[in-house]
């Protein structure tokens, strides 16, 4: 029945920043665009993540991220992923993130970072062209 | 074949695949399960249903949490209901079990119904015998937050856990058919709220009139999920349920009547899948006279099948 087959993404929020508003929000407009979000809720560990990423077997993970630890949480992930040899997981993050960390966090593994103000058919296009499996 | 043996040595990433494949309805994920068919049959398979925000993900948690301490091991279905206008899901049952996810012995998998209307999605069925054969002890399986009549999960179950709260209607919504009538064991949840010990009244009520074919009438269990009240009852009522349909049969009963059921839906689906595809042509004409009141749709019927089995 499915032309397309159904994208499933992780939306995650590592590390202790309170906030989810804009998670949720993608979240809502992932959905709108016929994935299947999984949301975790705050404060996870990036051990967290990508177990439930694998339990999940998701396609994409979005990592939302305000308190500034990007830095450490991003690439933690990223070898987390490699240790478990996983490599068929497109990762994107968003949040405040400035703009010149984001070389950093691309060098990692991170696909791509969406920063305050980008418009949400910009992910949504971006995650459709870029899923790996 | 690789998923295979990955589950059979409990690869948590091969039982995840396997289940995208069965969701996916890739032809590789039946002959995955045909291979895996022989190890099923060893997890206790619970449901727990009821409307939605009872706290039915919470009671999951608390619950699962209880049979670790135990030393069983817990498989997870959450099914979430998936958008009939987009296709898309927000799959939000994890964000209460957050603190199981690095638990070796619980695998949790958030499922989205897919278009199906009965509290749970079609892969759900596969999905346990996945679990079951990677070695789960217990499986729980929740539904979407359901109304009255989504009750697909006693096909799937071994039990059911009617998680209700107090506030929804009054005494006449005890004693209407559906979701009422198919618990074992009912969980009054958020029991510190005002209307719980009028609610646990009114169950009983409904109980008194029923007229249960087993000897055990369920048990009602007050709880608070989020504070973890109520949940060694639960898990008591739960055992105390399992070891008595364990020992009167009933289990192995219902698992025949599923089995069989299961094995039914199979035939069904696959005879009018060739019925259609063969007969294509044969169809199409009887419907065009029938149309046409040139033939009623039931002598148009006793064509068909003469066609069919004299295998014209």
């Amino acid at each position: 029945m499915q032309c397309e087959r159904t994208i499933r993404v992780l939306i995650a929020k590592p590390g202790l920043d309170g906030h989810d508003r804009g998670a949720k929000v993608i979240a809502r407009a992932l959905r709108d665009a016929g994935m299947e979000v999984i949301y975790t809720g705050l404060r996870q560990t990036p051990e967290q993540i990508v177990e439930a990423a694998i339990q999940e077997d998701v396609d994409v993970i979005g990592l939302s991220i305000l308190s500034g630890a990007h830095n450490v949480l991003f690439p933690r992930i990223m070898e987390l992923l490699k240790e478990k040899g996983i490599d068929d997981i497109l990762v994107i993050g968003g949040g405040v993130i400035p703009h010149d960390d984001i070389p950093f966090l691309k060098k990692c593994g991170i696909a791509e970072v969406f920063t305050p103000g980008t418009p949400i058919s910009q992910i949504i296009e971006f995650i459709k062209n870029n899923v790996k499996k | 074949m690789e998923l295979v043996d990955g589950i059979l040595k409990k690869d948590k990433r091969a039982a995840a695949r396997l289940i995208t494949l069965i969701e996916r309805e890739d032809p590789t994920a039946i002959d995955a399960l045909k291979k895996l068919y022989k190890y099923t049959g060893n997890s206790i398979v619970i449901g727990i249903t009821g409307p939605p925000g009872a706290g039915k993900s919470s009671l999951v948690n608390e619950l699962a949490k209880k049979m670790r301490e135990k030393g069983k091991t817990v498989g997870i279905i959450a099914v979430d209901p998936t958008s009939p206008f987009t296709g898309g899901a927000l799959l939000g049952d994890r964000i209460r079990m957050q603190e199981l996810t690095l638990d070796p012995g619980i695998f949790i998998r958030s499922m989205a119904s897919r278009g199906s209307l009965g509290g749970i999605a079609k892969a759900t069925y596969d999905a346990v015998n996945v679990l079951d054969a990677f070695g789960m002890d217990y499986i729980i399986i929740e539904t979407v937050g359901v109304g009255q009549t989504e009750i697909d999960i006693v096909k799937v179950a071994d039990m059911v856990v009617v998680v209700l709260v107090p506030g929804l209607g009054d005494d006449v919504q005890a004693i209407k058919a559906g979701i009422m009538e198919i618990a074992d064991i009912f969980a009054v949840n958020k029991s510190d709220r005002e209307g719980a010990d009028k609610l646990v009244t009114e169950i009983e009520m409904m109980l008194d009139l029923s007229q249960n074919e087993l000897d055990l009438r369920p048990p009602i269990v007050k709880t608070v999920a989020t504070s973890g009240i109520g949940i060694d009852e639960l898990e008591a009522k739960i055992s105390e349920h399992l070891s008595y349909i364990q020992y009167k049969g009933v289990l192995e009963q219902k698992r025949k009547e599923k089995t069989r059921e299961k094995f039914m839906e199979l035939i069904k689906f696959h005879i009018s899948k060739i019925i259609f595809q063969e007969k294509g042509n044969i169809i199409e004409n009887l419907l065009k006279d029938i149309s046409n009141k040139v033939i009623d749709p039931y002598t148009a019927m006793e064509k068909l099948l003469q066609c069919i089995l004299k295998g014209e």
